[in-house]
């Protein structure tokens, strides 16, 4: 079975001169990233490397430009100033969440996500969020809900801003949740049939209808995204969104699967620095 | 271009208000209205709008800048920023000429305030964005086009 | 009870650059409530004024026309560091909202 995956995700990036490491012994997290960034150089020679985490914008002045007005003085201030007090609340231990968590919660998002090997699976760090509220005498939030979590972490991870993504996987397990990630993303699926690198490894850059297609690289240093300046969006409702719009079914947001593909990916950006709560169309 | 001239000359020809008041002496153009009133927010047409502003026949100007994206991001906010380098500007107004409510807003400068205002609107649809600028007693105009799609897999 | 403005100034050469960042809704009135199918009433700003050590500097009318959340950016000449900037706002239903800054 796993010979067989292996085989389909060759035959499909066979083309696209990207040596997936996964029926190698040279394989590693580092390669496979080294690989993307060679592959993206040498199509777009003129985008550099730091303008990646700006996705499809470093592509377009134009939007770019409208990124950049938005940006002087973004409109939901207000909504990370919500997250900000949550975060500044102690939770019914008397205990903050700065307590919790290493470094007081300051440049420590782009450790994460993270292989836990004493759970066994990869953590976020909204999961860390989640433990430090339930042991503390709190109910856990609903992963995704913007009204919640999603504002605490749009300020907290604010937190972490100019910190390079630096995911680490290391050890037998966390390398089999990492290669999940790595399968997830590679294969095909939905009624579409598309992969996430159909379009974000093979078209990064280029254009479906109107839109202009971010690649893979730097994708997960900028979250959450206020769309419009309005809607707070995280990295797992994206890919709930995009697995519906080449109509797959999607798991739920913090399964093992998206978090493996959050795993996966956000090793992708390493070396990258983290930007939280920016806008986008 | 000529969008706004062909709406002034419809207007005219039902013989605007204002422009009866101007002809007659009753209201000098110098006092037609300082800020734009509610009225012109309620017109539903460029014509109306300027009518209702006093800006009867504004003149094309060069040195009003429009710095607006080509295609917006998202419709719902558009940064627009106007800058006059007419002497003496007193006022500018914001106009995107589909939307159902043309005039979006409209500023009064003085007190040594600049030529120059920064917003973000909402667009309907592609349309004109057009400045409405006075100076020394008279009326000036600018206009780019800004272009709003639908997007695509926005998820 | 609205939420604070917010106002950048500073100077840029001989000129003040003021940005704002006002908290309001800004709702039409066109909108329709996508599960009752009734009309969200109108609530948005109507006019915003600024004033630079208690000199009037701006005296605006803004519409629903206008994004959620308002920026304003305006320039004044004259001003130097350390004069006071006023913003005031009112929207449709009566409610106002004031905030000052210092001119950096």
């Amino acid at each position: 079975m796993k010979q067989k995956i292996i085989t389909k995700l060759l035959t499909g990036m066979a083309g696209l001169g990207i040596a997936l490491g996964a029926a190698t012994a040279y394989a590693t997290p580092e390669s496979d990233r080294q690989e993307l960034i060679k592959y993206y150089t040498t199509k777009y020679p003129n985008v550099k490397v730091e303008d990646y985490v700006y996705g499809a914008l470093a592509f377009d002045a134009d939007s770019k430009s409208q990124y950049d007005a938005i940006m002087e003085f973004p409109p939901y201030l207000g909504e990370i100033d919500k997250g900000r007090k949550m975060w500044e609340t102690p939770l019914k231990s008397g205990k903050t969440y700065a307590q919790c968590v290493p470094n007081g919660g300051e440049n420590i998002a782009g450790n994460y996500p993270m292989f836990d090997e004493a759970k066994g699976k990869v953590v976020t760090l909204d999961n860390v969020i989640n433990d430090c509220r339930v042991a503390n005498g709190e109910a856990a939030y609903k992963i995704d809900d913007a009204k919640t979590m999603g504002l605490l972490m749009s300020y907290l991870r604010t937190l972490s801003d100019g910190m390079l993504s630096n995911v680490k996987v290391e050890g037998p397990k966390a390398t089999a949740a990492y290669e999940d990630g790595k399968n997830s993303f590679y294969s095909r699926k939905g009624q579409l049939n598309f992969a996430c690198a159909s379009c974000h490894v093979q078209n990064g850059g280029n254009r479906l209808r109107s839109e202009l297609i971010s690649p893979a690289i730097g994708h997960t240093v900028h979250w959450p995204v206020f769309r419009g300046g309005d809607k707070l969006f995280t990295l797992q409702k994206r890919y709930q969104g995009c697995l519906k719009s080449v109509r797959a079914v999607s798991p739920p947001a913090d399964s093992v699967t998206l978090n493996n593909l959050e795993y996966f990916h956000s090793a992708m950006s390493n070396g990258l620095p983290l930007k939280a709560s920016v806008f986008r169309k | 271009m000529n969008a706004l001239r062909r709406n002034v000359l419809k207007s005219a020809a039902g013989a605007g208000t204002v422009a009866v008041a101007v002809a007659a002496g009753l209201l000098k153009p110098t006092m037609a209205l300082a800020s734009a009133p509610r009225s012109a927010y309620d017109a539903k047409n460029v014509g109306d709008v300027l009518k209702n502003m006093g800006a009867t026949a504004p003149v094309d100007s060069k040195d009003i800048t429009i710095k607006a994206p080509d295609i917006a991001e998202n419709g719902a906010v558009v940064p627009v920023e106007v800058t006059s380098g007419i002497a003496g500007t007193s006022s500018i107004a914001i106009i995107a000429e589909k939307n159902a409510s043309p005039l979006a807003a409209d500023f009064d400068l003085m007190g040594g305030a600049q030529g120059f205002i920064s917003t973000r609107i909402k667009m309907g649809q592609t349309s004109l964005i057009r400045a409405v600028v006075k100076a020394g007693g008279k009326t000036y105009t600018a206009a780019k086009e800004v272009k709003v799609t639908i997007g695509g897999c926005g998820g | 009870m609205a939420e604070p403005m917010r106002i950048r100034a500073t100077m840029a050469g001989d000129v003040a650059d003021v940005k704002v960042l006002m908290n309001h809704i800004m709702e039409t009135g066109v909108r329709k409530d996508s599960k009752t199918g009734q009309l969200i009433p109108a609530h948005y700003i109507t006019d915003v004024n600024a004033s630079v050590n208690g000199v009037k500097v701006l005296d605006g009318s803004l519409s629903g026309g206008v994004s959620k959340n308002p920026y304003l950016g305006f320039k004044v000449k004259g001003p130097k560091a350390g004069d006071k900037v006023v913003v005031n706002w009112v929207d449709n239903k009566g409610d106002k909202n004031t905030a000052e800054a210092t001119i950096g």
